[in-house]
């Protein structure tokens, strides 16, 4: 059976089917959000450590970055 | 275990759900419980690059029924004695350890998972920015002090980095207030849309700023999209930014 392809594996275009523009009178683009909008709506690659399961990971980022609420893409095993 | 973990930040947790789909790679060392030919551990991997039959473990948090999962890939790296080193690209959710003890038994001798390491999940790859806990919280000490935000740039991404992945729509102004109210996306909302999309593709559904709008589901293919004058092309599935950060355009029919 051939192999799948794997989602990063995937190449795609962009295709146009009709043309804008963008007025900036609102929204932002999402490298120039103010500081806290900016960490509010991020996003961390951890190198996750050895020993603590993925949630215990993901509270200590919570609790160093004084944050509501964070979550993760993936439970990693302790 | 160690490696790629994804954190999303407030907000960014809503885009969990493309995170789970969109694969993940490990690097693993299995041990086997006899010695064996090289040759024959490479027949028996190549054999589970395939779709698997898999039922989640005791300790999963998930209903454990038979499932299905697709191996990308299994590359064999190197073997020492009894160790075997092979990286594996496969869908998330996706149990290694139990993959080690099957292929034990396929092989005859058994096995079981020494060591497991994450080297992608989704985009998230390593080497490509991925930081420590305490990287990230020295980049978090020196951005309180100084203050400059491209020290916060260093160790946090925007979410929609973590939606390189999924094909993407990209829609007009006057259409984006429309699918922040939950409101299915058109085809004159349209402007262009990336390539390999099926009715039933998760897509995101992006602004021409880059910003995303939300995630849905795909009703028809790139083609199809491209061809229609009017008619739903995604259900809006989940809603990604807040209401008002464009105006209404919809109720007028003005823009």
């Amino acid at each position: 059976m051939p192999r799948s392809v794997a989602p990063w594996e995937i190449e795609r275009k962009l295709l146009v089917k009709a043309e804008d523009k963008t007025n900036l009178h609102y929204g932002r683009k999402p490298e120039e959000r103010p500081a806290d909008d900016y960490i509010r709506h991020g996003v961390i690659n951890l190198d996750k450590p050895a020993g603590p399961t993925s949630h215990e990971v993901a509270a200590w980022v919570k609790r160093i970055l004084k944050l509501g609420n964070v979550g993760h893409g993936g439970t990693l095993e302790a | 275990m160690t490696g790629v973990l994804p954190v999303t930040l407030e907000e960014s947790r809503k885009i969990v759900q493309a995170l789970l789909h969109s694969g993940k790679e490990y690097v693993c060392v299995m041990k086997l419980h006899r010695d064996e030919k090289e040759e024959s551990v490479k027949k028996v991997l190549a054999e589970f690059e395939d779709i698997i039959y898999q039922r989640p473990p005791l300790r999963a948090s998930v209903k454990r029924q038979l499932r299905t999962r697709k191996i990308y890939y299994i590359d064999f790296l190197e073997m020492d004695g009894r160790n075997v080193l092979f990286k594996i690209g496969c869908e998330g959710g996706t149990y290694i350890r139990k993959l080690c003890y099957d292929i034990g038994e396929v092989l005859g001798c058994g096995a079981h998972m020494q060591e497991l390491r994450r080297t992608r999940a989704g985009p998230f790859v390593e080497g490509e920015g991925i930081v420590t806990l305490h990287d990230m919280a020295y980049w978090f000490m020196e951005w309180q002090q100084q203050r400059d935000e491209k020290i916060l740039r260093q160790f946090i991404k925007p979410m929609e980095n973590a939606l390189a992945l999924v094909p993407k729509i990209y829609i007009r102004d006057s259409a984006v207030d429309a699918v922040c109210h939950g409101a299915n996306l058109t085809a004159p909302g349209v402007l262009s849309l990336e390539t390999e999309i099926n009715n039933g593709s998760m897509v995101a559904v992006f602004t021409l700023k880059g910003e995303a709008v939300a995630l849905a589901k795909a009703t028809a293919s790139t083609e199809e999209v491209l061809r229609m004058g009017h008619g739903i092309v995604a259900e809006t599935k989940r809603v990604l930014m807040p209401r008002g950060t464009y105006p209404k355009c919809w109720k007028n029919g003005e823009i």
